[in-house]
């Protein structure tokens, strides 16, 4: 069976090459290709830790739990329970994203056991204090962008299209990214964001992809730098686990109060 | 490696966390009352167990507090905050054992929420709450959350003691209760609430019956001469209503109640918004601002400081990696300018254990009938260092 896979890849990778495309049509042909390649996992429970360092190298720590379910003809569901630091342990985040209009977004605080909705304005901003945007972790929907091919390149000896992303959803915090996808994996290697007012703002460099149910490839190690303020954040996956069979039910008010 | 023993230990053996604090308030003036103290230290501890099995659906969670206060006998104090057995299915949940519930959408004052009675020895702003004996069951259905709960025990209010200060003159002796209901603190109170998500709105329809958590003062002279306020505990029916609209940066918030039996039946409402500035001045920082209106239709002897109020208030968030936030609020009588209280609340993370909270509360109150008029004279600054483990 294994014949099949470059057969099939190489397949896919044909419209791609018509002269005719646009670098617009060939930029969105990529990231269809790569969110259809990704489709279909169902859902994933993992670990994340973070280490966030300021430009005199201190260092803070961050620990997190979060469940994602897949949704079909929409953003993602996701559950985010955090584990430290320790005066936040306990506190839970839950999402539904979509892909054009505002994610719904629950906080629960556990002192007073309350769930607040929050407005999912906040997309541009720090998620945790980390150099990380909210819109930087949460779900990739195709539409939420519009496309350009830029050209192709190499990533530590790795073939790669680099195509650059507007966003088209409201309070994004950037104007443009730049992606260096793997021609193999179809995943990032490396992100590189333009601020509001065009300015570069951070570099995110992706590593160590591991491939699960022998189709999904994530990486276990990301490095977020910003070049603005001379902060970074590395984000590290553990223990992925794929269709683990999470449901519908996992992901409402009562589980974001209960889940530890 | 440590990663996954941590995770292993956290399902199979349970889990101790928790805190450990010392708190400072320092009042800016003289109490009304001579026998109240000055400046004040305590030390607080909070511990928490949690264990899980049955694949996660079921959980044991115990939360003990105690608080050791240097003058106030009162306020040192213990308490279950929790310790409740937790049986959850894909449609339902069962709790069952000492709980903790919250409801409601506004900043300025919880009207609805009714399930805990308040811990008001610990904050004069009512959100500490002492632990509930209870069985709640719950039902998640397409049409929303049901819940129902039966309340076997009722939670007298606590209140600072003779020394203590955040108090009224004459103070409150607690210790001799008065209840309408014969069964006393040993009325089975019930309560149901359904609770759902329409969209960018957030519902919820409450309904309670049973002992009222917000007691009525009766002026009583003591055998030894001394004028007190002996809390007087009635029973009522409560409809409440919450709702919360999220447009954008904008949360349109509304809770009201109906309540009954504790005199005249009466409605009170609190209703306003809080508008967020996501990145303010180019910095990662948020400024929320809130502004509420809160009214109650009881006459002028009514317990509540809120019969024609507004509250407004600014919420800075850093953002930064120690969590670094501040409140700033200001409720306002629109009757009488002169009745107005102040409040600021910040706290940051310190290091990766500590944290600090400081709040500071300044009451302006002009009726010298109002026996709750001395707390005029209790404006503090109150210091908390909590280390958490």
């Amino acid at each position: 069976m294994k014949i099949w896979t470059p057969l099939l890849a190489s397949l896919t990778l044909l419209p791609l090459e018509l002269p005719a495309q646009t670098p617009e049509e060939k930029g969105l042909a990529i990231a269809m290709e790569a969110d259809k390649r990704d489709t279909g996992w169902g859902d994933i429970k993992t670990e994340l830790f973070m280490v966030l360092r300021n430009r005199q190298g201190q260092e803070s720590k961050r620990r997190m739990r979060s469940k994602i379910l897949e949704v079909d003809g929409d953003g993602d569901k996701s559950l985010i329970v955090f584990d430290h630091p320790r005066d936040i342990k306990n506190t839970a985040f839950l999402s539904y994203t979509h892909a054009l209009k505002a994610d719904d977004q629950w906080l629960y605080l556990p002192a007073l056991k309350r769930v607040k909705r929050i407005s999912s304005n906040n997309k541009s901003g720090p998620f945790m204090g980390s150099e990380f945007a909210y819109e930087d972790i949460s779900s990739q929907e195709v539409e939420k962008y519009t496309y350009k091919f830029i050209k192709d390149d190499k990533v530590n000896g790795r073939d790669a299209f680099v195509i650059e992303r507007y966003p088209v959803y409201k309070h994004s915090g950037y104007t443009r990214t730049v992606v260096w996808v793997d021609k193999e994996m179809y995943q990032a290697l490396k992100t590189v964001f333009y601020d509001r007012k065009d300015s570069l703002l951070k570099e995110l460099v992706l590593n160590d992809y591991k491939q699960y149910l022998g189709k999904y490839w994530r990486p276990s190690k990301m490095t977020m730098v910003n070049k603005q303020n001379g902060k970074s954040t590395d984000l590290e996956y553990k223990g992925y686990e794929f269709n683990t069979g999470l449901k519908d039910s996992d992901f409402n008010r009562n589980t974001l109060k209960r889940t530890r | 490696m440590l990663s996954i023993l941590t995770a292993h230990n956290a399902v199979m053996a349970g889990e101790w966390s928790g805190y450990l604090g010392a708190e400072a308030r320092i009042f800016l003036d003289d109490p009304t009352d001579p026998r109240q103290q000055g400046n004040t230290l305590s030390f607080v501890a909070q511990p928490e167990y949690y264990t899980e099995w049955d694949d996660g659906n079921q959980s044991l969670l115990f939360i003990p507090f105690a608080r050791i206060d240097q003058h106030d006998t009162e306020r040192s104090h213990a308490d279950i905050r929790e310790l409740v057995w937790l049986k959850a299915a894909d449609t339902w949940e069962v709790h069952i054992g000492i709980g903790k519930v919250y409801w409601g959408v506004t900043e300025s004052q919880h009207l609805v929420d009714i399930i805990n009675q308040t811990d008001l020895v610990e904050s004069p702003d009512g959100e500490e709450k002492l632990g509930q004996p209870m069985i709640n069951l719950s039902l998640i259905r397409d049409l929303g959350i049901f819940d129902l709960f039966v309340l076997p025990g009722f939670r007298e209010r606590t209140f600072p003691g003779i020394k203590g200060r955040l108090r009224s003159v004459p103070r409150i002796d607690a210790d001799d209760a008065l209840y309408e209901s014969s069964r006393k603190n040993r009325h089975v109170d019930w309560a149901l609430r359904w609770s759902h998500t329409l969209g960018d709105w957030d519902i919820g329809l409450s309904w309670f019956d049973g002992t009222s958590r917000e007691p009525r003062f009766i002026p009583t002279i003591k055998p030894d001469g001394e004028s007190v306020l002996v809390p007087f505990y009635d029973q009522i029916q409560q409809a409440g209503l919450d709702i919360q609209a999220t447009k954008e940066g904008w949360l349109w918030k509304l809770e009201a109640i109906n309540r009954r039996g504790m005199g005249e039946t009466y409605n009170a409402l609190t209703g306003g918004f809080e508008y967020t500035v996501v990145g303010i001045a180019s910095t990662q920082a948020d400024l929320g601002l809130i502004s509420e209106y809160l009214y109650d239709d009881r006459d002028e002897q009514a317990l509540s400081l809120f019969q024609n109020d507004l509250m407004l208030g600014t919420r800075l968030t850093l953002n930064d990696e120690q969590s670094t936030e501040f409140l700033l609020g200001l409720i306002t009588d629109l009757d009488d300018s002169s009745e107005r209280s102040w409040f600021i609340e910040a706290s940051r993370r310190l290091g990766d254990r500590w944290k600090l909270n400081i709040e500071a509360r300044v009451l302006s109150l002009q009726d010298p009938l109002n026996p709750f008029h001395a707390l005029a004279k209790d404006d503090f600054i109150q210091l908390e260092l909590l280390r958490y483990f």
